[in-house]
């Protein structure tokens, strides 16, 4: 009894949708709109949060910081914080170098800031960053030289006015020549450019490349003065012991500093990792939010399958009457009906599917989207029962007609 | 002896209720035998389309009662009545009530579907049906490429090709020329001859003289039951 087959029910269905090709194909738009734009705006949140990601990965992963909280700054004495806060030293950067207390600390670079303008020609240029450091920062902070060298540790003894700079600097001083072993003035001193780091891109609201990094000794000699460090930059062994890294950093600053609990801690230790997570959250956030706007506009498609098989079987009824005469039973009316809904859903999905694919190989916006199976799955699965559902009740409607009164139809 | 397709008893139907109640049927009460060719005639407004539709189970009477090879009506659910629509009834319509942008072919295969029947079988049995009814050149041609005729002796096929234990016709000539007129009649006798049971709703006298048996309604009463000798 009702046992239709296959071929009947598709040929119904496809009767329904082609006898007015102008209103299914609106309808078909609805959920091709809301099937593409879950794909394609959930894959410009990933797109922005795997770029975020790259960002901070180019940074290091197994870089660690520690700020001080007394001192620091600029690099002078400051007391703004705590009169007993102890400023960062060379000392604790030495005993953060000491292997026996820290095996998983491969090394550790004091960072000394300032704020300098520097010269070539009449060329002028404030880097965003000027920093006095030993050489193994350049590895602590996973910042290669491209081209030129880096200076030495003999450096650093003679107090030598040598510099490493940002392609940004390089650019603002230099434009298109190179820098290497042209000198330029910093402070009112004469600084030789030995290299020019690797480009890192922008973080936030700071050029990472317009930088310009020094030996310590020399930016204690011409500006800053041989007091507290601004920071350390300490680097662990590799990725997965950065925890154990982070704790024994921990430990002997705070043997350094004297500290009993971490509340009276007047340094700071940060990673990543740490930066990492917030920045992971905050872009899960908008992803989710672009897929609840994107959700909408799918239940929208959905409505506009309700509303039009509506009509259809308003239009159908008095088929309906002639199909129950010649002993149609309820199921098949309501099968007809449904399959009818789920092809015009589907085929919305299909070529909402298409598109969304097919948008998401574009930058939108300065973001390359990442396309997430689980959306295209998800946008396909839901835009099938979005036919289910939203034309289960015109469905039900057609079955649940009376013969007499679907016959007398006009 | 015979056995009875069709028995009523004391059959109302009204619409409305209390005093604006209006009968269309009044309790009527008649048997149709197997193979009978019964001819219901009546103006318009006499109750016979209400009959026509009570007795093809398309509606339901208010009182009294129906069995149609025995089988009471009125214990059936919706979907025993699909059943007995699709296995015991057959019905032509004054409008064809054709499925529209669908060959003739298909038209005459659909009441097959509800039954099961395999495809295979549909198709040939569609097809011979469309033959007996001299449309076997016409197979393929949709109902708005048919004329009125054309399209009736399709609606017949589809009456026919499940063997129906009754065929209701409702004004089947009623839209239809006298050739056609003619040729639809001619194709219910001999329907008829083959021992199928027909019952044709009518106000013209012409297909009133087509059947045995002859019943006239008025007012939603019987007033007149003849039946002459075959």
């Amino acid at each position: 009894m009702g046992s239709l087959g296959l071929r009947e029910i598709w040929r119904f269905a496809w009767r329904g949708i082609s006898s007015n090709r102008m209103r299914s194909s609106l309808t078909i738009l609805g959920v091709l709109i809301g099937v593409s734009s879950v794909i394609i705006l959930t894959a410009v949140g990933n797109g922005s949060a795997a770029a975020v990601r790259q960002q901070i990965e180019k940074l290091g992963t197994n870089s660690i910081t520690v700020m001080g909280m007394g001192g620091g700054g600029g690099g002078g004495f400051s007391r703004t914080r705590s009169s007993t806060a102890k400023g960062l030293t060379i000392a604790d950067t030495t005993a953060l170098n000491n292997k026996d207390n820290a095996p998983h600390i491969k090394q550790a670079a004091p960072i000394l800031n300032a704020t300098m303008t520097c010269t070539y020609g009449n060329i002028s240029a404030t880097p965003g960053s000027a920093k006095g450091t030993w050489p193994s920062y350049f590895e602590a902070a996973n910042s290669p030289v491209d081209k030129g060298g880096y200076w030495t540790n003999d450096d650093v003894a003679q107090k030598r006015g040598v510099a490493v700079i940002g392609t940004t600097l390089a650019k603002n001083l230099f434009d298109t020549d190179s820098p290497i072993d042209k000198v330029i003035r910093c402070a009112g001193q004469n600084v030789t450019v030995v290299g020019v780091m690797k480009s890192k891109g922008t973080t936030g609201f700071q050029d990472s490349d317009d930088v310009i990094i020094m030996p310590i000794t020399f930016v204690q000699r011409a500006i800053a003065g041989y007091g507290n460090i601004s920071q350390i930059q300490v680097e662990s062994i590799d990725a997965k012991s950065t925890q154990l890294a982070m704790d024994e950093v921990t430990a002997i600053m705070n043997s350094q500093h004297k500290i009993k609990s971490t509340a009276t801690a007047d340094y700071r230790v940060l990673n990543q990792s740490t930066i990492l997570q917030s920045s992971t959250d905050s872009s899960k956030t908008l992803t989710v939010l672009l897929a609840a706007i994107a959700a909408i506009s799918l239940l929208v498609g959905g409505i506009g399958i309700t509303n039009i098989m509506l009509v259809s079987v308003t239009e159908r009824t008095r088929e309906i009457g002639i199909l129950k005469a010649i002993g149609a039973p309820k199921a098949a009316i309501l099968t007809q009906f449904l399959i009818e809904a789920m092809m015009l859903s589907l085929l919305g999905g299909i070529s909402g599917v298409l598109l969304g694919l097919g948008i998401s190989h574009f930058s939108i916006l300065g973001v390359v989207p990442v396309v997430s199976l689980s959306s295209v799955l998800t946008a396909f699965i839901v835009s099938a029962l979005v036919g289910l559902v939203f034309g289960g009740w015109p469905a039900n409607r057609a079955a649940s007609l009376r013969p007499i009164e679907a016959l007398r139809y006009e | 002896m015979t056995t009875s397709v069709v028995k009523v008893n004391d059959l109302s139907k009204t619409y409305g209720a209390g005093d604006t109640a209006v009968y269309a049927l009044k309790k009527i009460s008649l048997e149709i035998q197997q193979g009978d060719f019964v001819a219901i005639m009546g103006a318009s407004g006499s109750g016979k389309s209400t009959l026509m539709n009570i007795l093809g189970c398309l509606d339901a009477p208010t009182a009294g009662n129906y069995w149609i090879r025995n089988l009471d009506v009125a214990d059936l659910d919706e979907e025993q009545l699909a059943v007995v629509r699709s296995q015991l009834i057959g019905f032509v319509f004054q409008s064809f009530n054709l499925i529209p942008r669908t060959s003739a072919l298909r038209n005459v295969e659909l009441p097959m579907a509800y039954q099961g029947v395999s495809r295979a079988d549909r198709r040939r049995r569609a097809s011979e049906a469309l033959a007996a009814v001299g449309l076997a050149d016409r197979m393929e041609h949709q109902p708005h490429e048919l004329s009125g005729g054309q399209q009736q002796r399709v609606a017949i096929a589809r009456a026919l090709v499940t063997e129906p234990a009754m065929v209701l016709a409702d004004e089947p000539t009623g839209a239809l020329d006298t050739a056609s007129t003619r040729e639809i009649l001619e194709l219910l006798h001999e329907l008829n001859r083959k021992g199928t049971t027909v019952v044709v709703i009518t106000h013209e006298e012409e297909v009133a003289r087509a059947a045995r048996r002859v019943i006239r309604l008025r007012d939603g009463e019987i007033i007149e039951d003849r039946t002459w000798a075959a």
